[in-house]
């Protein structure tokens, strides 16, 4: 407590001011003992008038502490000051708000971190977030593929650098360690000057005055290490930061190591779906060929339907198409689409009977540990001066439509019982040919039992597929396909589907050799590449 | 710009092929074209896209069917195939960067994305090109395995605009910007900014000119909800009127029947189509409202009603289709308010041939 006089001067100090004011005597001015933020402050109030009327308390530092200032004006125009130490309170407070930023950046760091599982770009965010936030510029190295590591740079204000270099790891303390998922050398024990050169970031300003090597923790393995850097300029790294650079290189290392994971799993599935996938078709032989598949699950790309089309040896030879479709859906009727289409592969020269090949694929099937049987349908295609010629069988399968010029649909009179049920299946197999521009198309029931339309719940069934074919006369095949595609889709509008696969076998328009001819072919308007 | 004159002769040329189904002799006008010193470019965007603009016009004029419509663009699709395929082609390494071409989940035209891709790579830039029908998590997976530096979405229909908006906060979740174009996404792209697109560009060049520039990644810290980009969702209108779709159509269907007895000797493939129709104009309804603007429904109908009348149906039952439709959904001001709008442009709609048929 202080009384100080209208005139600046002070008449007494209490016991507790007097360690935090060591010259108060009385009679002393006020402004020569106390900051300006108090001696104004009476300033102010001695020169208002009345000068009973001060509110607000006032804050401010006196030496090294913090207070608040309460001041009483008495009757006599001397001024009491109460001053209240404040000073652990604003440490708390500072502390707080330093904790708040913190887990503020953790939080944005660790979403926008988690937003991405793409490996090269989650080590572009995190070293571009650790050098806004934690120092001013940091070096992501990720563990050595082979001898060479990629690195990240990331400097304030820069761009972010991305190299993959053959680099001396056990040049820098610590790094080795870190990358091992060892506990690293703590930042105060790290000197700048044993810091070698290729960890500098391009334009960093050193010489370097503190640093940082921080692990980053995987999921079982080590995802890298991070290495801040801060110049001799600037303030060193505290203890708190370092906690802070562990806490943050933990969410890193969790990011990094999620993204691994999926890239690895993206990569696995990616191989092994290969062979399930539907292949692209084209024309062979002088016919054309086009095909489409949908699974029933959208974030699937194969399921139970499957098509193939393998080439005759010569153009005198047939051309095998066969197109089924495997009880139930998903990954595990996919893995036995896989087998039907491997052992059809095998018995492709026998496939001049189809009944005997069906026969052969069902004594296949019988035998397999999975107990899951199949419909298809085979069509042999040869193509005879500008007619084609097919040969085709169904097993339990919906019968071929075929598309006549003249706009009649027929449906091809071929029936037989499924594959991989009964110890013996009896089709029958039936031929017939295409004119220039007709087309004949194998389908699923994932197209035929579509349910949706206007009204919801109705099956799009064979009539309505048969009424859409008779618009496609004299289209070429990947237009047929895509048109029943089309129609069942717009059908479904959006609801829930079998799998649903097309193949159409046109018989080219008189003249019209293809532009594609001799070109590689494939289907145009596709050109997926997934890596 | 270059050659005006014999571009235009050359579409001409183009399109007597490619709607007399002659694909041999599309390709020959093409590839003549491109030995005679036509930029493969131009050819692209100069030729083969006025003609499948012009394709998408004599449909709805009524002067060619489903089928050559389909067989048109199919014809398109190989002769850009074969230009991109010819052993000569001046297609580089992909330098510039990564892009990855998609259509929205559900549209089914797939040539102007093509053509993006197309010139895209004549520009440097590496493309994965998903064509249409792709679905979103299939984007998803192939954005978190290549990252991109943007996603080219494009959309021809309005009414996929929802699936749209779905997709482009999907992309900029994962810190890839979408630049949005197509003729879904409305003039002037006013539809790409309502659904928060990053960029947009109204035509191939243009999105040359865009990727340029560089597109800044979207912040992913920020977490987006639909509501939060169009706040008008939030009075629920958009969820109950698309979830009340299949009710709507049916009861349109009897009250119209109820109406028009004559439609009660309609076959059953006349009704479906009348459904369909019905179907149709619903679907453009809830997209009205999903982006908030009674244009795009006026629009749609006054389109409809040009399709109808080069079919020689009067499009006056639209009006009454809208008056049914206004009576089942009475509790919800700005359905009924986008109903009224799309009543009074079409009934202000002098009835007047499709753009581009001869009287």
């Amino acid at each position: 407590m202080l009384v100080v006089d209208r005139h600046g001067r002070l008449v007494r100090a209490n016991d507790a001011a007097r360690p935090i004011l060591p010259g108060a005597a009385s009679g002393v001015r006020l402004h020569e003992q106390v900051p300006a933020w108090l001696a104004d402050a009476h300033q102010q109030i001695v020169e208002t008038a009345p000068p009973s009327t001060v509110t607000r308390a006032l804050r401010g530092n006196i030496g090294d502490r913090f207070f608040e200032a309460h001041p009483t004006v008495g009757a006599d125009g001397d001024v009491m000051w109460w001053l209240v130490d404040d000073t652990d309170r604003r440490l708390a407070e500072t502390a707080l708000s330093d904790v708040r930023r913190r887990s503020e950046v953790l939080s944005a760091v660790s979403s926008t971190l988690l937003s991405t599982l793409n490996v090269p770009r989650c080590m572009e965010v995190a070293a571009a977030m650790a050098a806004e936030h934690l120092a001013e510029a940091a070096v992501l190295v990720a563990p050595p593929q082979g001898r060479r590591c990629p690195l990240t740079f990331a400097r304030q204000g820069a761009p972010v650098v991305q190299t993959t270099r053959q680099v001396d790891v056990a040049g820098v303390p610590g790094l080795a360690e870190a990358l091992q998922g060892f506990p690293p050398v703590p930042a105060r024990w790290i000197n700048p000057a044993d810091i070698p050169d290729w960890v500098l970031p391009e334009g960093f300003a050193g010489p370097i005055g503190s640093v940082i090597v921080a692990p980053l923790p995987g999921h079982g393995v080590p995802a890298g290490a991070l290495i801040l850097l801060r110049s001799s300029t600037e303030q060193a790294f505290t203890e708190g930061e370092e906690v802070f650079a562990r806490l943050f290189a933990a969410r890193a290392g969790a990011a990094l190591s999620a993204a691994r994971l999926y890239t690895e799993q993206a990569t696995i599935t990616a191989t092994l779906m290969q062979d399930l996938l539907p292949p692209a078709l084209h024309r062979v032989h002088g016919v054309e060929y086009a095909g489409s598949y949908r699974a029933s699950r959208d974030h699937e790309r194969v399921g139970g339907d499957f098509y193939d089309v393998h080439p005759g040896t010569g153009p005198s030879q047939e051309t095998l198409v066969v197109l089924g479709d495997v009880a139930g859906k998903g990954l595990d009727a996919a893995v036995m689409t896989g087998k039907i289409r491997n052992t059809l592969h095998a018995l492709l020269p026998l496939a001049e009977n189809h009944e005997h090949v069906l026969n052969l694929l069902n004594g296949a099937l019988l035998t397999s540990r999975h107990a899951r049987f199949a419909t298809l349908v085979l069509a042999s295609v040869r193509r005879r001066a500008d007619r084609v010629r097919l040969r085709l069988t169904s097993a339990g399968h919906m019968p071929p439509l075929i598309v006549r010029n003249d706009g009649a649909v027929e449906e091809a009179a071929t029936k037989g019982t499924l594959v991989g049920a009964l110890p013996a299946v009896a089709a029958r197999t039936v031929e017939t040919e295409l004119a220039p521009g007709e087309t004949c198309l194998l389908y699923t029931d994932g197209i035929t039992e579509a349910r949706g339309g206007p009204l919801v719940d109705e099956l799009f069934g064979e009539e309505r597929l048969k009424r859409a074919l008779a618009e496609c006369v004299r289209m070429p095949a990947e237009a047929v396909v895509e048109r029943v595609q089309m129609i069942a889709a717009q059908w479904l509008s959006g609801g829930r589907h079998d799998d649903m696969a097309v193949v159409a076998i046109s018989a080219p328009k008189a003249g019209a050799p293809t532009v594609a001819d001799g070109q590689g072919g494939g289907r145009p308007g596709r050109s997926r590449s997934s890596e | 710009m270059s050659e005006p004159v014999a571009t235009t002769a050359v579409v001409e040329r183009l399109w007597q092929a490619v709607s007399d189904g002659d694909e041999h002799g599309a390709a020959r006008v093409v590839h003549d074209a491109l030995a005679e010193g036509t930029s493969e470019e131009a050819l692209l965007l100069d030729v083969i896209a006025p003609v499948q603009e012009r394709v998408g016009v004599e449909w709805a004029a009524d002067r060619i069917t489903v089928a050559q419509e389909h067989a048109a663009t199919a014809i398109n699709e190989r002769v850009i195939a074969s230009l991109a395929h010819r052993p000569d082609s001046r297609r580089n390494t992909g330098h510039r960067g990564r892009v990855v071409v998609s259509c929205v989940d559900g549209e089914w035209h797939a040539l102007p994305a093509r053509l993006v891709a197309e010139v895209l790579t004549l520009h440097g830039w590496r493309v994965d090109y998903l064509g249409a029908q792709t679905p979103t998590p299939h984007l998803v997976a192939h954005l978190h395995l290549t990252n991109p530096a943007a996603v080219l979405l494009s959309g021809s229909l309005p009414t996929h605009l929802p699936t749209a908006h779905a997709t482009i906060t999907a992309c900029q979740a994962i810190g890839v910007p979408v630049l949005a174009g197509g003729r879904a996404f409305g003039p002037g792209g006013r539809y790409a900014k309502k659904l928060r697109a990053d960029r947009w560009a109204a035509d191939a060049r243009a999105a040359v000119a865009v990727l340029d520039q560089g597109i800044p990644r979207p912040d992913t810290s920020a977490i987006r909800h639909a509501v939060d980009d169009l706040p008008h969702l939030a009075d629920q209108e958009y969820t109950w009127v698309a979830r009340s779709r299949p009710q709507l159509v049916k009861q349109t269907l009897v009250d119209l029947e109820g109406r028009f007895p004559a439609m009660r000797t309609y076959s059953d493939a006349q009704l479906e189509r009348t459904a369909e129709d019905i179907a149709h104009t619903v679907d453009f309804l809830t997209t009205a409202l999903y982006v908030d603007d009674p244009g795009l429904f006026a629009g749609f109908l006054t389109w409809t009603a040009d399709i109808l009348t080069a079919r020689n149906v009067p499009a006056h039952s639209l009006l009454s289709g809208l008056d049914v439709l206004a009576g089942q959904l009475h509790d919800f001001p700005r359905t009924l308010k986008t109903i009224e709008l799309g009543s009074t442009a079409l009934s202000e709609y002098a009835v007047r041939p499709v753009p581009g048929a001869r009287a």
